[in-house]
């Protein structure tokens, strides 16, 4: 017998996980299908419901008051408030006490690895005592050698904000002699196993580095290298050493936090009892009588039909390849869903780099129950809903809203599958 | 996708259509891969040799920032690559699909030949060790006196001095009868189809090792009313790649690929119990050879538990079932996560009653065939495998499982538990 499920998605980062979840909740059978690993390990690990309007205003002081002024069609619009706090709800149920935020509608203000203050609506711990709100001093430690994060310069940004605290920032040596270009998870590995330094261990050696330093300061910045698995203990480590608050910057790609919030989200989808699928690329469909009745996958030469009763497709934006574009034209890959977009492509963009770029918004255009419509606006199949970066409509990247995205639209697309199955 | 790779996507002829880079003698041209390469690094996040090692400049390095350095003729290969354990996780990782493990074979490959002395005690105990079968095949004839020899610590000592081959591991044992002489004894095949049949690479270690994985796979297709083929084989070629001896394994693929080819071609589809045979004829083969047929071989090659989850009913053979079994701490390999199986034992098992199974976590077991063999990388070997030694402990089961023979020496070896293949669990639970 063939592989097959009441629900098939597509897509493993926050949007399918989500959807997965959602799905198993009203009962059906669910198989989650995932290519690659997730751009999460592109992501910073925040997770923002809206931090500015789409004039730009902001950083907003409570997302859902910035609900209103969206234009019509984002997806925000498409699956209202409660979606998205029904979206909350579930990230908060999947990451327990690993992450913050959840006390309170407002936005927090946590700093990134450029010195900026990014307003997001959930952290994690390991950022917690950063946030930009909170006035007692800060010291950012940075490593020679690791150029993603220059650690003076992002307190320099940080004053330059406004910051109601001071922020003073150095550069140290790691206390093991890593290669130059040594990766993150060195790092974090050597944290994790307290890597013996000259008879003491890592944790010991890196905060006799930084101690000389703090000059005051009640809080330390790093960034987000401290351990993996034992990052908690890491922390508290050196906190005890320090005798200070020590906290993770997110960092760039790749990034431990978003690594870690994609084991918190598997983790919970394996609880859940939801199948997972990885490594293989999903490549086409299979119809019955207008439904999509299979997802096709790719196993290494053979294409192998994953059979079942409603299909979401949650496979990321242009970044994740969920949205594909060439000189012709812009596409949805998978089931070649509409997507509306200039004929001329040099109108897909604008000249300034920072400007309002059409094509930050390109994707699936939703019915109002997440289903991709064809130009005419009937769903392009009965049973396919879709679910986070390859929903158009919004400008998340200037928005501060991509994970927001990801979580009410997948409560909603994963809802409607499974009961649809 | 780059523009230079297909332009025949577009209604225009393009500008400049650059001049492919002969990289391979037989005409493969890497330079797209290396295009699509965007430096986010997330290949060296997924290396467990990087994690460890502080000299290990990590797959990105080792493919397309290596492929453009010695793009300049007086470059030559760094000597780091004989460093990659070849756990191909980089692929996985990677999200434009840049082929980084077919660049690292074929620079290691490139290493081997033009610039490591042939005659230095490296070389030679890399080609011992990669062609493990000739060694086994000899071993077999006496397995009893093989056994006793090589465990003798006094030989172990004498490898470890003139071969560095680390003394620290238990040889394994060879079979008092392999399983091709039994599925001779048996007279073969005891079920015809025309429309089930598969044809069995079982690969060196079931042969000589544990031939009690190929019967329970025999067993256990033949349940599901499978006609089996053992045909002559020699090894897939997975040790070989990771050794940079490319000519070596591509003579054992010209045995391979016409054998299998012929079967597919009366309908049979290639079965492998081991994880990294299947991912060697499936990925590797195509890859780096060109032989007659290669492509359908690739095309027709499966896991054996793979295969019966997309055509049997297994799991409906398996509902409420309860199998008096020990609890396990399944371990999935790389070169099984790579394939997209990393998954499949546990959510298969979980819901047979008698037993336990629990995943030990996702890193490497850090052996990677012969690499943990050798004994300037048997300490970083055990630091990759920490983690998997350290789920095994916290694990309830003290039997571990896998679907690879190396993974599995790695796993007892660290823990002392006892190993099983997931066939010989269905095995038990259908048969």
């Amino acid at each position: 017998m063939p592989i097959s499920e009441d629900v098939v998605v597509v897509g493993g980062g926050i949007a399918g996980s989500v959807a997965a979840l959602s799905a198993a909740e009203t009962g059906a059978s669910v198989r989650l299908v995932t290519h690659k690993k997730s751009t999460l390990r592109h992501a910073s690990g925040l997770v923002d419901v809206l931090g500015y309007t789409s004039d730009g205003d902001g950083p907003l002081v409570d997302p859902f008051e910035g609900l209103g002024d969206l234009p019509e069609g984002h997806p925000y619009r498409v699956v209202g408030e409660e979606a998205i706090r029904e979206g909350l709800a579930t990230f908060d149920e999947v990451v327990g006490d690993e992450y913050l935020g959840g006390h309170t509608d407002a936005n927090a203000l946590v700093p990134t690895h450029g010195g900026a203050v990014k307003p997001t609506a959930r952290y994690p711990r390991a950022a917690a005592a950063g946030i930009a709100s909170d006035d007692r001093d800060m010291l950012l430690v940075g490593f020679e050698s690791m150029t993603d994060f220059e650690a003076s310069l992002a307190a320099a940004h940080l004053d330059a904000a406004g910051v109601p605290f001071e922020a003073s920032g150095v550069t140290v040596a790691f206390p093991r002699n890593f290669r130059a270009d040594a990766k993150v998870t060195r790092f974090a590995k050597a944290l994790d196993t307290d890597e013996d330094v000259g008879g003491r261990g890592t944790r010991e050696a890196l905060a006799a580095t930084v101690e000389p330093h703090l000059d005051g300061a009640e809080r330390v910045g790093f960034p987000s290298l401290l351990g993996d698995d034992r990052r908690h203990e890491v922390r508290a480590d050196l906190e005890a050493y320090l005798d200070a608050e020590v906290f993770e910057v997110p960092m760039g790609p790749p990034s431990l936090p978003g690594l870690r919030l994609e084991d918190l989200l598997f983790a919970a989808l394996d609880a859940a009892g939801v199948r997972i699928s990885s490594g293989n690329k999903a490549v086409g469909y299979e119809t019955d009588d207008g439904e999509v009745s299979a997802v096709v996958v790719d196993r290494k030469g053979r294409e192998i039909p994953y059979h079942a009763s409603a299909v979401v497709l949650a496979t990321g934006g242009l970044v994740g390849k969920g949205i594909a574009s060439s000189r012709e034209g812009v596409r949805e890959p998978l089931f070649d869903c509409y997507v509306p977009h200039p004929d001329d492509r040099y109108d897909w963009f604008v000249d300034d780099a920072f400007g309002d770029h059409p094509f930050t918004s390109f994707g699936v255009v939703p019915d109002d129950r997440l289903r991709p419509t064809r130009a005419d606006g009937h769903a392009e199949f009965e049973n396919l809903f879709a679910a986070g970066g390859v929903v158009g409509g919004a400008n998340v990247a200037a928005e501060k809203s991509a994970s927001g995205v990801s979580l009410a639209t997948g409560v909603v697309a994963g809802r409607e599958a499974g009961e649809s199955a | 996708m780059s523009d230079a790779q297909s332009p025949a996507d577009f209604d225009f002829e393009p500008v400049d259509e650059y001049e492919p880079v002969e990289v391979f003698d037989d005409g493969m041209d890497l330079r797209p891969g290396a295009d699509n390469c965007y430096k986010c690094t997330a290949c060296d996040t997924s290396c467990p040799v990087a994690e460890v090692d502080d000299e290990f400049p990590g797959p990105k390095f080792q493919g397309p920032e290596q492929w453009r350095l010695k793009r300049k003729e007086d470059v030559e290969i760094d000597d780091s690559i004989m460093s990659c354990s070849n756990c191909m996780r980089c692929d996985n990782a990677c999200p434009s699909s840049v082929p980084l493990s077919q660049m690292h074979n074929e620079a290691r490959g490139e290493y081997v030949e033009n610039q490591m002395d042939h005659r230095s005690r490296e070389y030679i105990r890399n080609r011992i060790l990669s062609n493990y079968r000739t060694l086994a095949e000899l071993g077999s004839k006496v397995p009893r006196l093989t056994n006793f020899v090589m465990g003798n610590s006094l030989v172990q000592k004498i490898n470890e001095k003139t071969l560095g081959i680390t003394s620290e591991r238990e040889f394994p044992e060879f079979a008092s009868q392999t399983f091709r002489e039994w599925w001779a004894e048996r007279g073969g095949a005891q079920i015809e189809s025309d429309e089930k049949r598969i044809a069995y690479f079982h690969g060196c270690y079931s042969n000589y090792n544990t031939p009690e994985v190929g019967k329970a796979l025999v067993r256990v297709f033949e349940e599901f009313g499978y006609e089996v083929a053992v045909p002559r084989q020699r090894c897939s070629g997975t040790p070989m790649f990771a050794n940079g001896m490319l000519d070596d394994a591509e003579r054992a693929a010209k045995v391979n690929v016409p054998e299998f080819k012929d079967l597919i071609d009366e309908g049979y589809d290639v079965i492998a119990s081991c994880t990294s045979c299947s991912m060697s004829l499936k990925q590797e083969y195509p890859e780096l050879f060109q032989i007659s047929g290669i492509d359908e071989v690739s095309n027709h090659t499966y896991e054996a538990l793979e295969y019966l989850r997309i055509y049997e009913d297994v799991e409906g053979a398996l509902e409420g079932r309860t199998v008096d079994y020990p609890d396990l701490a399944y371990h999935a390999p790389c070169h099984a996560r790579n394939q997209g199986l990393d998954r499949q034992a546990v959510e298969l098992f979980r819901e047979v009653d008698g037993f336990e199974i629990e995943d030990v976590g996702s890193s490497c077991s850090g052996i990677s065939g012969t690499y943990g063999w050798k004994s300037e990388k048997y300490e970083k070997s055990m630091k990759i495998g920490e983690d998997m030694f350290d789920h095994m402990r916290h694990a309830k089961g003290t039997v571990g499982m896998t679907e690879c023979p190396t993974c599995s020496m790695q796993m007892a070896h660290g823990s002392g538990y006892e190993i099983r293949h997931p066939l010989q669990l269905l095995e038990e639970a259908v048969v």
